[in-house]
């Protein structure tokens, strides 16, 4: 059990947030161009690493904005929330 | 290699148990191998040992960065059914299982297969109609599978509380009777000792830092023992998948979670088969030495972290304790966290990747023990002949692409 800054709230503990997977993962800008390798890649392929990974986080039993995490996977230290 | 038998053991009996033979050698990593398996879990060991035996194989070596049969599958619940939904997935589980019925004469060790019978719960008038859907589905794949009312469940599990005013009222549930469990370090053990006597190298302490790639093709792997020159490297580190394939530059659909599981201090014998109930998200069996094992679902957020977070604990001892009332004054004895890769379909990849040589076994999530003996088996095939066997082709990874997927979340869902 950890507890997560939100940004908005202060620090909450976990199961007050919803988890939401790795951020960045930009939705196409021309979805009719893509090869399917490339749809496979933006809807399955993750980067999953081994320590730092950037996150989207949602407080939703709180104010039910969505936010990044940095969170290291092994540890589970969360450096910092934006 | 020495075989086990009752004459072994009343010999060494007499001569005080100190004349054992060692079960498999700690050889130096040798220049090079024709296949390289990463990760001596079950599934490589499994793979190894069908390598050696139906391929031939004799140059084969297994690299394991910590103990053998350290990782998840000394960690899981020890539970073995087959009664999947799709056909292409029972096909496969229904090969492990029915590799599992005759392992311990295969291996000359005994990896304590127990015919229990597991039990899936129904609980509410949808979880009847999947839970018919998916017994039918077994009939027609050949698959044992019963549907039992509640009263015949109460006369399985005197111990279930079948009220109807209960929280989680039971309304039914599948049985499968060859369904039940085996014993999770005798089956790495059994695999490490039946390859070691075929050839296999099996080197511990010994972890991968890179992949050496040259036109497109795998030619060695860097370990912290020095570079072992191979052309086929196959990858069986289940929640380390993706940070191995990223030393290849490939991307994979898989997310490492830590599932949970826990034991109770042990008691006299109260249940005879495995209770799994997939609304709830627990499972829970008895185990041999009478302690109580039970398994909670994953945690929501992807990572490494080999304790697991508390609040999903919580979730599953409530439901168990509200199925079995009589439980609730137990104390847990140990709880731990294994990682395990899950795929967006619940199925695992067993294949070829784009890099020539390179093979992957990867995102069985939390369904990884059962399969054990057919997951090695299939993957052998696959790194023998480089292409998969019938049972594998459709878990390939270019499944994610062409959409053939084979959604099995609906029917294995978090009790895997």
């Amino acid at each position: 059990m950890f507890l997560i800054k939100c940004p908005f709230c202060g620090s909450r503990d976990e199961t007050e947030f919803a988890y939401g997977g790795e951020a960045g993962i930009v939705r196409p800008s021309d979805p009719h161009s893509m090869s399917d390798e490339e749809w496979a890649d933006y809807l399955f392929m993750r980067r999953n690493p081994r320590g730092i990974l950037t996150e989207l986080w949602c407080h939703s039993a709180g104010c039910r904005q969505w936010f990044t995490v940095r969170r290291d996977t092994v540890s589970n230290r969360i450096e910092t929330t934006n | 290699m020495k075989r086990h038998s009752v004459f072994a053991i009343l010999r060494n009996g007499l001569q005080k148990n100190e004349k054992w033979p060692q079960m498999w050698r700690s050889p130096d990593p040798k220049p090079a191998y024709d296949v390289v398996i990463v990760g001596a879990g079950g599934h490589g060991l499994a793979t190894a040992y069908y390598l050696a035996k139906e391929h031939g194989a004799r140059n084969v070596a297994v690299l394991e960065k910590g103990w053998l049969g350290g990782g998840s599958t000394g960690r899981n619940t020890e539970i073995v059914r087959s009664n999947y939904l799709w056909d292409e997935s029972s096909r496969l589980y229904e090969k492990a299982l029915q590799l599992w019925e005759n392992l311990s004469q295969e291996l000359n060790f005994n990896v304590m297969l127990s015919q229990r019978g597991v039990l899936n719960l129904a609980h509410s008038l949808q979880d009847m109609r999947d839970l018919t859907r998916r017994v039918n589905a077994n009939w027609l794949n050949g698959i044992d599978a019963e549907i039992l009312t509640p009263e015949q469940v109460k006369e399985l599990v005197p111990i279930l509380n079948i009220s109807a005013k209960s929280r989680y009222p039971v309304l039914g549930a599948s049985l499968q009777r060859r369904g039940g469990t085996a014993r999770h370090d005798a089956i790495a053990w059994g695999f490490a000792r039946a390859a070691d006597a075929q050839g296999v190298d099996i080197i511990q302490n010994c972890e991968v830092t890179g992949i050496r790639r040259e036109k497109g093709r795998v030619i060695g792997v860097e370990t912290s023992r020095g570079f072992i020159k191979t052309e086929k490297l196959a990858l069986a580190v289940a929640g380390n998948t993706s940070a191995l394939a990223a030393m290849a530059d490939i991307r994979l659909p898989v997310q490492s979670h830590p599932l949970q599981a826990l034991v109770s201090e042990p008691i006299k014998p109260v249940l005879n088969c495995v209770v799994m109930s997939n609304a709830v998200h627990a499972y829970i069996n008895q185990t041999d030495k009478g302690e109580l094992l039970m398994g909670a679902g994953i945690d929501a957020y992807q990572g490494y972290c080999q304790r697991g977070s508390l609040p999903v604990v919580e979730h599953a001892m409530a439901a168990i304790v509200e199925l079995f009332p009589i439980f609730s004054r137990l104390r847990m004895n140990r709880q731990w966290a294994g990682i395990v890769d899950i795929c967006p379909d619940a199925c695992p990849i067993i294949g070829r990747t784009p890099l020539n040589g390179l093979y992957v076994n990867c995102g069985w999530g939390t369904g990884g023990f059962k399969s054990t003996p057919g997951s090695g088996w299939v993957y052998a095939h696959t790194i023998a002949h480089d292409r998969p066997h019938p049972l594998n082709e459709p878990f390939s990874l270019e499944r994610f692409s062409t959409g053939a997927l084979i959604d099995e979340h609906g029917a294995a869902a978090v009790a895997h």
